[in-house]
């Protein structure tokens, strides 16, 4: 890794019951999060490219964490997000900057067919704040069962000089999906939301 | 007694590149596996809470051995462990404490008696959804090694519920990321006795 990474913070959720009903098989969400050193923390930096590059490589690195964690091969990922949560001398631009111009490109490409949208959110904080990654079907946004969120903390990040960056990927939906809209069975396809 | 329902499993993995200083040839990894059960005391006073040990047994040997896989699965990369609980509000602390055998001696016997000589040290608390908890971290055969003292902080959103048991074991990889900070060394350890 070239990026400036102090550590990386992955995890699995399983669930197998929910609201006393078994789920089988249980859905899976997994999350990798690094904590990268902020390179323009306390100053005022017109070009953020840097950013943008760092966003591309843990895109990949991130992505391919989380699809470990799943065991699965990308053309099984339901659904993704990605987040991040800036340190006390950073801006909500560093975020953007980190997420939006090329982190997308290395998921999708993991992933296969992912035209979707990735659904995002930033914040700033201090360590130990929690956020809140929401989730989106990789090939059609308004696939109502895979609107979903999961929560990232890390105790000691970001320090004011860090960001932290989170990937997530699940293969399935929420637990016990029953609020209609637009069915994964319905999906057209073409142009990531229907 | 029939076995507690799992609702969740939550394997995590933090790997620790630096803190500031040089970083070392290889990561840090500290690992922690969460389970969400069914407290079958909750909400109730039950006396005889022993054979509740025996039913977690199977599913600490699953816990410790998801977490071992998510480490690589070498026993012997493994240095430090520890484990905890939290109980749900309807529950008591004294139900945290059936962890105890079943989650120490699940990581004991994958390490192996020359891997684990230790006391796994522990923590457990009552608590409600989104509470957090400090599994303490000790060295796997010498609990005074002081670069192997360390903790790390685990929690579930929306566990535990007030009639759950949310489970913990933990694993490390090696010392403190820049360990320095004197007291007996790992390499220094003299007896068999688990504690030097």
């Amino acid at each position: 890794m070239r990026s400036p990474v102090r550590k990386i913070i992955s995890f699995i959720e399983e669930t197998h019951i929910e609201a006393g009903q078994p789920v089988s098989p249980p859905t899976r969400r997994a999350v990798a999060a690094a904590v990268i050193v902020n390179p323009f923390a306390g100053q005022y930096e017109v070009d953020l490219t840097l950013l943008m590059e760092i966003g591309e490589e843990m895109g990949e690195e991130l992505s391919r964490r989380a699809l470990a964690l799943l065991g699965v091969t990308g053309n099984r990922i339901e659904s993704f997000g990605k987040g991040a949560a800036v340190g006390e001398d950073g801006e909500l631009e560093h975020a953007a900057a980190l997420m939006h111009p090329r982190l997308g490109a290395p998921v999708r490409h993991l992933i296969g067919h992912a035209p979707a949208l990735i659904p995002s959110s930033k914040k700033r904080c201090g360590p130990g704040a929690a956020f809140d990654v929401p989730l989106g079907h990789v090939v059609a946004a308004k696939v109502r069962s895979h609107f979903d969120g999961i929560e990232v903390r890390i105790p000691d990040a970001p320090r004011a000089a860090e960001i932290v960056l989170a990937v997530a990927l699940t293969d399935s939906g929420r637990p016990l999906p029953r609020v209609g809209g637009l069915l994964l069975a319905d999906v057209k396809g073409a142009d990531g939301l229907v | 007694m029939a076995t507690s329902a799992l609702r969740k499993m939550l394997v995590q993995v933090e790997e620790v590149f630096h803190e500031g200083g040089d970083a070392p040839p290889v990561p840090l990894r500290r690992g922690a596996v969460l389970a969400v059960i069914d407290n079958p005391f909750a909400g109730r006073y039950v006396a005889d809470i022993q054979p509740f040990m025996d039913d977690l047994r199977p599913l600490g040997d699953r816990m410790a051995a998801r977490l071992l896989e998510a480490l690589g699965g070498d026993p012997r990369a493994v240095e430090g462990y520890g484990k905890g609980a939290i109980v749900g509000a309807a529950g008591e602390i004294e139900h945290g404490a059936l962890w105890h055998n079943p989650g120490g001696y699940a990581m004991r016997d994958l390490l192996g008696g020359e891997n684990s000589r230790a006391i796994v040290p522990s923590t457990k608390k009552v608590g409600g959804l989104g509470t957090r908890i400090d599994i303490p971290i000790t060295h796997v055969n010498a609990s005074y090694v002081r670069s192997h003292f360390d903790a790390i902080e685990v929690g579930i959103p929306d566990a535990p519920r007030a009639g759950e048991m949310l489970l913990v074991l933990a694993m490390t990889t090696g010392p403190r990321i820049h360990s320095r900070a004197g007291g007996l060394a790992a390499a220094d350890i003299t007896g068999k006795d688990g504690l030097r």
